[in-house]
């Protein structure tokens, strides 16, 4: 019922080829190759409409894919439990009857097995995963009596009690404030000393720039990837985002609300 | 007060009318915390009236003879569900359409089945409305069997269920077989169905799915709270609403389901969670409400 894959290490942890996307009849993605080293951090930004969401949900193997491949250290991820997807927020019934401990215990149902049931170790690993995100003092509350910021670390803590190797996630600092995100960002750098691959969508241009060792520049077609020094230059932005960007000396502001 | 209590066992009718509303509330009540989560009811009362038909069919094959008619409900129950999940996912048109047209069209072929018999009325309502009292011993034992496999395979899935019910792309990446997992789901909601018919019928099945479960989530956060609590209810339920009945002269379905009702609408208004009572106090303290949540927040 559960399939585990052996990891062929010679591969990369994610290896996209040529790969394309129909959404509904129309183009979602076009053509995307790109590789991913273990152990960094990738920033995904564009526009509205650009596809990232499409992208992660290609690669955790629930989007079907149109043609190309996605390879989790070199098979289909489809065979793979190693790759943890943090949702949305808008995305999760937060009235659901479930503590913050159930929730962080729902990533080690793949290790349980069919038929299995929570041990100690299992519940020990819940822990420490809730400790490492500093949340261990709220394992039982209900998930709706959560902040925002504390809505994402337990859906990292999560991950991390799914033991995965590579996280994707979809928009976690949207609409937190700022100590909430400088909370998870320092949280990926401990993710970073632990070998995770992390990969995390933005709107933030700055955060993209300052907090990830590369970033990967979408509107359908893969536009730049590489140090944010490379991809974050004016002509490139232009020809992601259309002319809603402005450059001022440091810092870029994207026009984006209302569309 | 004991009197009025044991008067309605001497018969053995109540008895095993006793025993059936029981085991049926709880394993309605089980099944129904993942129809009240995932959003369900309406596939719930959909597939309830779907089966008419079928029962109607199996009524008119065997000359009137009660016995069969459940291996007639599981078979049809069943495949309309699978029917039903289908069509979900293939239809054009919206869900919910689509779920509504096939049931009210096969709901409507029952009733015209039923109508070319000429003790159409009784027999129809049995169907529609349940038929606690006329409980026979073999029905009870093909009860306590059918309720057992399907609580035993809720308990056995329970961790799956739960996953697939409140984060589908968490089970996809935890590589579950969630579409086979659906439609176990499916079905087991499906064999309650056909399990409940006798009891309650086709008509109030909806609320003996929902109506307890919906109850228990107002009452805790924790899931399997939820269940244990709305199973214990649809078991008060039942027992209530059968002596209401027996006393007041009141159909013995609709006497069950109204007790379930009385109690959602108990909890609703005075429950210390989050009642309308409540609610209403809060309203009249919400700056010192406010401030708590702001001290509660930690960065």
């Amino acid at each position: 019922m559960y399939p585990h894959n052996q990891h062929n290490e010679d591969q990369p942890i994610l290896d996209v080829r040529k790969l394309n996307v129909l959404y509904d009849g129309r183009p979602a993605l076009v053509e995307i190759t790109f590789h991913l080293h273990v152990g960094e951090r990738v920033a995904v930004v564009g526009p509205n409409g650009a596809g990232k969401s499409t992208l992660f949900k290609a690669v955790v193997g629930v989007q079907p894919v149109t043609s190309g491949e996605v390879l989790i250290y070199g098979s289909g991820p489809k065979k793979h439990v190693c790759i943890g997807y943090v949702p949305q927020r808008n995305q999760i019934d937060w009235n659901f009857p479930v503590s913050v401990a159930d929730v962080v215990m729902m990533g080690r149902i793949a290790k349980l097995g069919t038929f299995g049931w929570p041990k100690k170790q299992d519940w020990d690993k819940v822990h420490s995963a809730l400790e490492m995100v500093n949340m261990d003092h709220l394992s039982s509350r209900q998930i709706a009596q959560l902040s925002g910021g504390q809505q994402q670390r337990m859906f990292l803590a999560r991950a991390l009690a799914q033991e995965a190797e590579l996280i994707l996630m979809d928009e976690p600092l949207t609409g937190l404030d700022i100590p909430s995100q400088e909370s998870i960002l320092r949280l990926l750098d401990e993710l970073k000393s632990r070998d995770v691959t992390v990969v995390v969508a933005t709107h933030d241009l700055e955060q993209a720039s300052t907090a990830f060792d590369r970033v990967m520049l979408l509107n359908r077609k893969l536009i730049g990837f590489g140090t944010p020094d490379e991809v974050l230059r004016p002509e490139k932005l232009l020809e992601a985002y259309g002319k809603k960007v402005h450059l001022t000396d440091k810092t870029m502001l994207v026009d984006e609300c209302c569309q | 007060m004991i009197n009025w209590l044991t008067a309605p066992l001497q018969y053995v009718f109540m008895i095993r009318g006793l025993a059936a509303v029981v085991l049926v509330g709880i394993v309605c009540a089980a099944i129904g915390t993942f129809v009240v989560l995932r959003g369900m009811a309406f596939f719930g009362d959909a597939l309830a009236h779907t089966i008419l038909p079928g029962v109607a069919l199996g009524y008119l094959v065997n000359g009137g003879a009660r016995e069969p008619l459940f291996w007639w409900a599981l078979g049809t129950s069943v495949l309309a569900s699978i029917g039903i999940g289908e069509i979900s996912k293939k239809a054009q048109l919206k869900e919910d359409t689509a779920i509504g047209i096939i049931f009210a069209g096969m709901f409507a072929l029952g009733i015209a089945l039923i109508s070319t018999v000429r003790s159409y009325a009784v027999d129809l309502s049995h169907f529609l409305f349940g038929d606690v009292l006329g409980v026979s011993n073999s029905d009870l034992v093909r009860t306590v069997i059918f309720a057992g496999i399907v609580l035993a395979l809720l308990l056995a899935f329970y961790k799956e269920f739960m996953t697939i019910s409140f984060d589908p792309i968490l089970a996809t990446t935890l590589r579950l077989p969630v579409t086979r997992l659906n439609y176990l789901l499916l079905i087991l909601i499906a064999v309650t169905i056909a399990v409940a018919l006798q009891t309650v019928g086709v008509a109030l099945m909806v609320a003996m799915l929902v109506t307890p479960a919906a109850t228990a989530y107002l009452l805790t956060h924790r899931l399997p709270r939820m269940m244990a609590l709305a199973c214990i209810l649809a078991a008060i339920s039942g027992v209530v609403g059968l002596y209401l009945s027996y006393y007041l002269g009141i159909a013995s379905g609709a006497a069950i389901v109204l007790t379930a009702t009385a109690i959602f609408l108990l909890v609703m208004v005075f429950n210390p969670r989050q009642g309308l009572i409540k609610a209403m106090d809060r309203s009249r303290t919400d700056l010192t409400d406010q401030t708590d949540t702001l001290a509660l927040q930690d960065h």
